[in-house]
């Protein structure tokens, strides 16, 4: 049989029906389209989506047990490799990582393997059974490690340390744990109750968990480091930037950030069921090109907003958020102004935004990115009208552990500084990785980090406890 | 789950919990504060820490009944709990031997002076320490102020109690009198430290005062709370909550913090048909 040019179909929910409620948009392959799919694989010898994934996912070995039929036996390879396969497989960047070398697609005329939905299929088969496969956990702990922050990065470490016979506490500043799982990505991209299931996993392996500690003020880097024989710090790059143009303090001017934990950390749009407001708005205006802005526009757009619009400085060539997510947006109606930059946020005179002024851009010379930098046409002034603007422009590094642990250093972007290969860093027995290291960047580049930081963190403990492997 | 060791009304729609947090009260310092979410429904709210006791494992809560959340804790009672706590939040005050320190508070506003009252007393500072209110039963914990002062001076509007007039009043008399005032902290309604600062201004002398913006997360995430300080936007849950009376917009802040003016009337109007009259308040 022919392999088939294009990936197998996946169900979604309409545009016209997705953008009134929260539900997931895209709805997953069943377990037969799922076979289907699985049959395109070319069970590559040397498969080049192996080493494309941070995390190395034993990929073709998984998709020949869904061709199979032996989900089981999928889940058991996956598992070897990943602790949050349900997040990965919908919110990786996978045109860049494993779908992005696949050799199918490098055929002409050829889509490569939607390893990406195989993943989440697994995931979600699995979750799906009554009862779960027990981990054999080591019962003789070798020693006591600390994991700050509980997102991608913190749960990776907390899975695998565990796994290997450690005794292990994960802190979350906030109330939930998930970090950025929780409050960034919507519920219609990453239902919160596949986090919950996602983590549910990983703590029912033996990792503890406490949330409300702000390591840094609720317990002090000296505490940890005097009661854990070593801690990993990942702790995210949270702090939102502003673009700080005039009138960034109006009404009706938000970050991303905000924005998006009022609806997905505290349920804004089940106000007021939930006691965190949103605010109705009609016209919205996005500023960024990321994935975090193409989730606030079209999250405004389930809240009800008329005209949800983005505003981006570079082109749809530069715009760095994955194709699918604009895909989405776009279907969804949302209006993109290509090559524009917000110079003020207007007020209506109480105080509340009235609109935004722009000003148009032409690319010219490539910039330290290697993108080609936005400049200004001069005289190219407009005015969208907005009552709400949000800027989605990125994050820095949070301060309030780092201020506090004055001994760990940090690079010229005020990151941790961290081996990249182990996470190890000016403090022995300190390691760090994700975004408080990189500065904002993916969920699988995070785990990557998480897990390359196990591996050093069991060394450390190890030769310091002279305990033969 | 943070388990309520005694609860209280100190005023009008003032109340006073004193709450099991062990870990808090044990890096807690006078200035900071604290995140919390009473259930799974509910909002992170920020409130400054009155008092802590370090033996007991123990921080005090002292706060205004202004919405849906707040009404919702005034009822509750020893042996309650409040879901998630967090903190303790912001950047300490400067407890320091400045010399002699000028202390305003009004309203609720006193439960977050007292503690850097307490902290500058100790630190052997010249305490002078002006509380005002509307009416007399609204100026709280007086006799508590009164412990870490030198001198305790009270204002009231009607005159029911200490000096009829405003705070701002008293700290020109201080003034006025030749003290000779080294630092001042003002906290209160955004109203009345807007008015202390421009008064300190007039006086030449420098102030704190206390911001309490709106806040989410409380640990620099969100940025709902920022406000500008000497025309820079700044956080007030990481910067602050202290920042320089002086150099406050405080005309932004005050509009900022009516931005859910509507949505509150609604939570609050919900939870009135929920749970009936409230005017024991």
């Amino acid at each position: 049989m022919a392999v088939s040019r294009t990936k197998t179909p996946i169900s979604e929910q309409p545009p016209e029906e997705r953008i009134r409620n929260f539900s997931e948009v895209c709805l997953g392959y069943t377990l037969d389209e799922g076979q289907a799919e699985a049959s395109r694989c070319l069970q590559c010898k040397d498969a080049p989506c192996v080493p494309g994934c941070p995390v190395a996912i034993d990929i073709p070995g998984f998709i020949l047990a869904i061709k199979e039929d032996d989900m089981p036996k999928a889940v058991e390879i996956m598992s070897r490799h990943t602790n949050l396969p349900a997040v990965c497989g919908r919110v990786c960047p996978q045109e860049t990582q494993c779908e992005g070398v696949c050799k199918l697609g490098k055929g002409k005329g050829f889509e490569p393997v939607a390893i990406g939905k195989l993943e989440r299929l697994v995931a979600d088969w699995n979750y799906s059974r009554e009862s779960s496969r027990k981990t054999d956990i080591p019962e003789k702990k070798i020693g006591r490690v600390a994991v700050v922050g509980a997102g991608p990065a913190g749960l990776t470490v907390a899975g695998d340390l565990v796994k290997m016979g450690y005794d292990v506490m994960m802190y979350e500043a906030l109330h939930a744990p998930g970090g950025v799982l929780m409050y960034g990505i919507p519920e219609f991209r990453l239902p919160k109750s596949i986090v919950a299931k996602e983590i549910q996993g990983i703590t029912d392996l033996g990792v503890k968990f406490e949330a409300n500690v702000v390591i840094g003020r609720t317990i002090t880097m000296q505490e940890i480091m005097s009661e854990f024989d070593a801690c990993f710090l990942g702790v995210g790059a949270g702090a939102p930037n502003f673009q700080g143009v005039p009138g960034t303090t109006l009404n009706g001017v938000y970050s991303a950030s905000e924005y998006l934990t009022r609806i997905n950390l505290m349920h804004a749009y089940e106000f007021p069921r939930h006691d965190t407001p949103a605010k109705k708005s009609r016209d919205v205006v996005v500023i960024g090109g990321g994935n975090v802005a193409m989730d606030a526009a079209r999250s405004a757009k389930r809240l009800g907003a008329d005209n949800v619009s983005i505003v981006y400085r570079r082109s749809l060539n530069e715009l760095p958020a994955r194709i699918e997510e604009y895909h989405h947006a776009v279907e969804e109606g949302i209006v993109f102004n290509w090559l524009t930059n917000p110079t003020e946020y207007v007020d209506n005179g109480e105080g509340k935004l009235k609109g935004v002024s722009c000003v148009r851009m032409e690319l010219g010379e490539p910039d330290a990115s290697g993108r080609r930098r936005p400049v200004v046409i001069s005289g190219s002034d407009f005015f969208i009208e907005a009552d709400t603007a949000i800027e989605a422009i990125g994050q820095g590094a949070n301060k309030v552990l780092l201020s506090t642990f004055p001994e760990l250093k940090l690079n010229k972007w005020g990151y941790i500084d961290a081996d990249p290969n182990t996470g190890a860093t000016s403090v022995s027995g300190v390691y760090a990785g994700g975004d408080i290291v990189t500065g904002a960047a993916t969920v699988i580049l995070a785990m990557g980090a998480g897990k390359a930081a196990a591996v050093a963190i069991d060394g450390y403990i190890r030769s310091k406890k002279q305990t033969p492997r | 789950m943070f388990k309520i060791l005694s609860a209280g009304r100190i005023a009008p729609r003032e109340y006073d919990l004193w709450l099991s947090a062990p870990r808090i009260a044990a890096h807690a310092r006078p200035g900071q504060f604290v995140v919390l979410r009473t259930d799974e429904f509910g909002e992170r709210i920020p409130l400054t820490i009155a008092d802590f006791d370090r033996d007991r494992g123990a921080i005090r809560i002292i706060f205004q009944v202004v919405g849906k959340t707040t009404a919702a804790m005034a009822s509750l009672k020893e042996g309650d709990t409040i879901l998630d706590i967090s903190g303790p939040l912001g950047t300490p005050s400067e407890i320091e031997r400045l010399g002699t320190v000028m202390m305003v508070g009004g309203g609720v506003g006193i439960a977050a002076l007292y503690p850097i009252i307490k902290g500058l007393k100790e630190a052997g500072n010249k305490v002078i320490t002006i509380l005002g209110g509307r009416t007399s039963d609204l100026v709280i914990m007086k006799e508590e102020c009164a412990k870490y002062s030198d001198e305790l001076i009270i204002t009231t509007d009607d005159g029911s109690e200490g000096i009829k007039g405003l705070v701002t009043d008293a700290m020109k008399s201080v003034v006025g009198r030749g003290e000779a005032i080294d630092h001042c902290w003002a906290i209160g309604p955004s109203i009345m430290m807007k008015f202390c600062a421009l008064t300190a201004q007039s006086l030449g002398l420098p102030i704190w005062v206390s911001m309490n913006p709106i806040m989410i997360d409380g640990t620099g995430m969100c940025g709902g709370c920022r406000l500008s300080v000497d025309g820079e936007i700044k956080f007030g849950c990481v910067d602050g909550p202290e920042f320089d009376g002086a150099k406050v917009n405080w005309n932004e802040f005050m509009n900022r913090m009516k931005q859910y003016k509507d949505e509150e009337k609604i939570s609050m109007e919900k939870y009135e048909a929920e749970v009936g009259d409230l005017s024991w308040l």
